[in-house]
């Protein structure tokens, strides 16, 4: 789901606020700016990567009591005592002999080749857990960020700087449904395209007519969240002198809105792009659950209730990882794009 | 308005009641009504929230039954009055435990020596990758689901987001004019961030809470209905929710009743929360 526009606020307050000097030279000294400032970023993206691993090890340390009894009560569903000899295989198991910081950079070491541990309560490996239902999620994810982009582009298209009225309705509407929460959004559709209409199946199933749903779901408060960026943009885009020159050589107001205003307005919704793939992965655990989906989301509410925290942990870790890349990404991008990013 | 007044006068009247913020008075009343709920839920209603009555089980909205009945017959209007005294206590301490959190990591990355701050400054970008939701779920992994674990999930979801804006007012504000006028005056630095930077800063965190009230119940709620919260049959918004899913194909008042409630609160929130925002902005002019 969303966070409120507020705190982002602060996010790209921030941004504009970044020293943004000038390019002073060109040439070898600008992409060796460049090259300085993608290193610079991906070394951050790694310490940022490092914190959130180091979070998902401790957290394993957080369940209260001896963790070979805690492992077993929670493998067998029941809490009791248990025996030494009861605890030894498990100890061997999931090498709770070690000092702490051995288990610690094991578990570094283990990310790094895929390993994300074993499940309490499988005992299979998490990233096979993870695996088989990682596809699920993330075509839903990006199906559900395809179809905000779509809505967001043609509400705000249609709305932005159109007279007051329109204007405060537009904006009144983007707040209004990126605050709806997942779940009553989710109810509504399926109560009305699927069980009334009868327009799309009613439990999920694996074609693509069962994706539509799920998707619109968590794309329609998406698409609310980022037009609110985009509209203050797409306004700020339309007072600019390339827009009046643009309808001085005679260019129709749909013409300069969709071929000039747009391109300049999409850029704060495409910034937010690694936060809309964690904000959808993250409300696929909603999603899965009202649809009865398969994916990462049900896996990880069954997890919770289990207390099987090295597959909590895992997925939470492999959803920071994607919000660390594409950000990078993103951010790549943007210095490639715009010279003033770099700073000398 | 009298009789008497020209018609130019009338016409500006008019205009003026016309330019009344009328969506922030059903906001308010909105909230008000909400606090009675939570506060004399009897003034409400003269129903018990846990009385059964089978033979009016699952019956539809109606001049009795304002918002229908559920599986025991129980009404559901008077659950969800009667849920308020749960629901907005769970949203307000979870906004409680956000703010202050943001507060604490937002100041002390932006105000403490250098070494500490970028410190802080990466723990805050950790936090940050965890989606809200997940790092809820992760708490609420270790601590058991309970009313007391989601206060501080989602607290501690919410945090990230906003002690990243704390920590940019507060560093637009050492950077405003008026610091720089108090520094060359000689004032020492303990003032100058007591003085200027911290009201300065934090004057917008009002119109932040009101928007974090509705957001956290919104999550917690959300939290409910996953059943990794307050459980049924307890008359929370989110208990109610998840109690009602059964009955999806019967009776989707259950499902859609609950959920409308969460989203006018929320958009209540925003709603009081936006005015207050723009209000203080006007005032930051003045």
């Amino acid at each position: 789901m969303t966070r409120t526009s507020f705190a982002d606020a602060g996010t790209s307050a921030e941004t504009e606020a970044s020293p943004a000097t000038a390019p002073t030279s060109f040439g070898r000294a600008r992409s060796r700016a460049v090259a300085r400032q993608i290193v610079r970023k991906a070394g951050s993206a790694l310490v940022v990567l490092w914190g959130a691993a180091t979070v998902a090890f401790f957290a394993q340390l957080a369940l209260p009591g001896d963790r070979a009894t805690v492992i077993l009560n929670i493998r067998a569903g029941q809490a009791q005592l248990r025996t030494p000899a009861e605890l030894a295989p498990i100890r061997a198991a999931f090498g709770l002999e070690r000092p702490l910081i051995v288990q610690y950079l094991d578990y570094l070491r283990g990310l790094i080749t895929g390993d994300f541990g074993n499940s309490y309560q499988q005992f299979r490996p998490v990233t096979a857990i993870i695996g088989e239902q990682l596809g699920a999620t993330i075509a839903l994810s990006l199906t559900a960020i395809l179809f905000a982009w779509l809505l967001m582009v043609v509400w705000v298209t249609l709305t932005a700087g159109r007279g007051p009225r329109l204007t405060a309705f537009g904006s009144l509407t983007d707040v209004v449904v990126a605050g709806l929460p997942a779940y009553w959004l989710g109810i509504l559709l399926l109560l009305v395209f699927a069980l009334g209409l009868r327009w799309f199946p009613v439990l999920g199933g694996s074609g693509p007519e069962g994706l539509v749903l799920p998707a619109l779901t968590l794309a329609i408060p998406l698409a609310g969240f980022m037009s609110q960026s985009t509209r203050a943009e797409f306004e700020r885009a339309l007072e600019q002198p390339f827009v009046l020159t643009a309808r001085m050589r005679g260019m129709g107001d749909w013409g300069v809105r969709i071929s000039h205003v747009l391109r300049h307005a999409a850029l704060p919704a495409i910034t937010l792009s690694g936060w809309a793939l964690g904000a959808t992965i993250s409300g696929a655990v909603i999603v899965e659950s009202i649809f009865s989906r398969p994916g990462i989301g049900s896996v990880l509410v069954a997890a919770v209730n289990a207390q099987d925290l090295p597959v909590v942990t895992g997925i939470v870790t492999l959803v920071a990882v994607f919000y660390v890349v594409v950000n990078l990404l993103v951010d790549v991008v943007h210095t490639l794009v715009d010279p003033r990013l770099v700073q000398s | 308005m009298t009789a008497l007044e020209a018609p130019g006068q009338t016409l500006n009247a008019a205009a003026l009641l016309a330019r009344r913020p009328w969506g922030l008075y059903v906001a308010v009343g909105f909230a008000v009504l909400l606090l009675v709920a939570a506060v004399a839920p009897h003034l409400l209603t003269s129903r018990d929230p846990s009385a059964l009555d089978y033979p009016a089980a699952l019956q539809a909205p109606s001049l009795t039954h304002w918002f229908g009945t559920d599986e025991s017959g129980r009404d559901l209007y008077t659950r969800v009055v009667f849920g308020a005294a749960i629901s907005l206590p769970i949203g307000l301490g979870a906004a409680v435990v956000g703010i202050v959190l943001a507060l604490l990591l937002g100041s002390t990355a932006a105000l403490a020596p250098r070494f500490i701050g970028a410190a802080v400054d990466r723990l805050l970008e950790v936090m940050f990758a965890f989606p809200a939701l997940l790092l809820a779920l992760l708490l609420i992994t270790v601590s058991g689901p309970s009313a007391i674990s989601e206060v501080f999930a989602v607290g501690l979801g919410t945090a990230p987001g906003y002690a990243r804006m704390v920590r940019g007012q507060i560093k637009a504000a050492k950077g405003a004019a008026y610091v720089e006028a108090a520094t060359a005056l000689g004032h020492s630095r303990s003032r100058i961030v007591r003085v200027h930077i911290l009201p300065n800063a934090l004057r917008p965190l009002v119109a932040v809470f009101a928007l974090s009230i509705g957001q956290s119940i919104v999550w917690a709620s959300s939290l409910s209905f996953l059943g990794l919260g307050v459980a049924p049959p307890s008359p929370e918004w989110g208990a109610l929710l998840d109690a009602g899913r059964s009955y999806i194909t019967v009776t989707p008042w259950l499902l859609v009743i609950p959920g409308l409630v969460v989203v006018a609160v929320s958009i209540a929130a925003t709603t009081i929360g936006r005015h207050l925002q723009s209000r203080l902005e006007r005032g930051d002019r003045a």
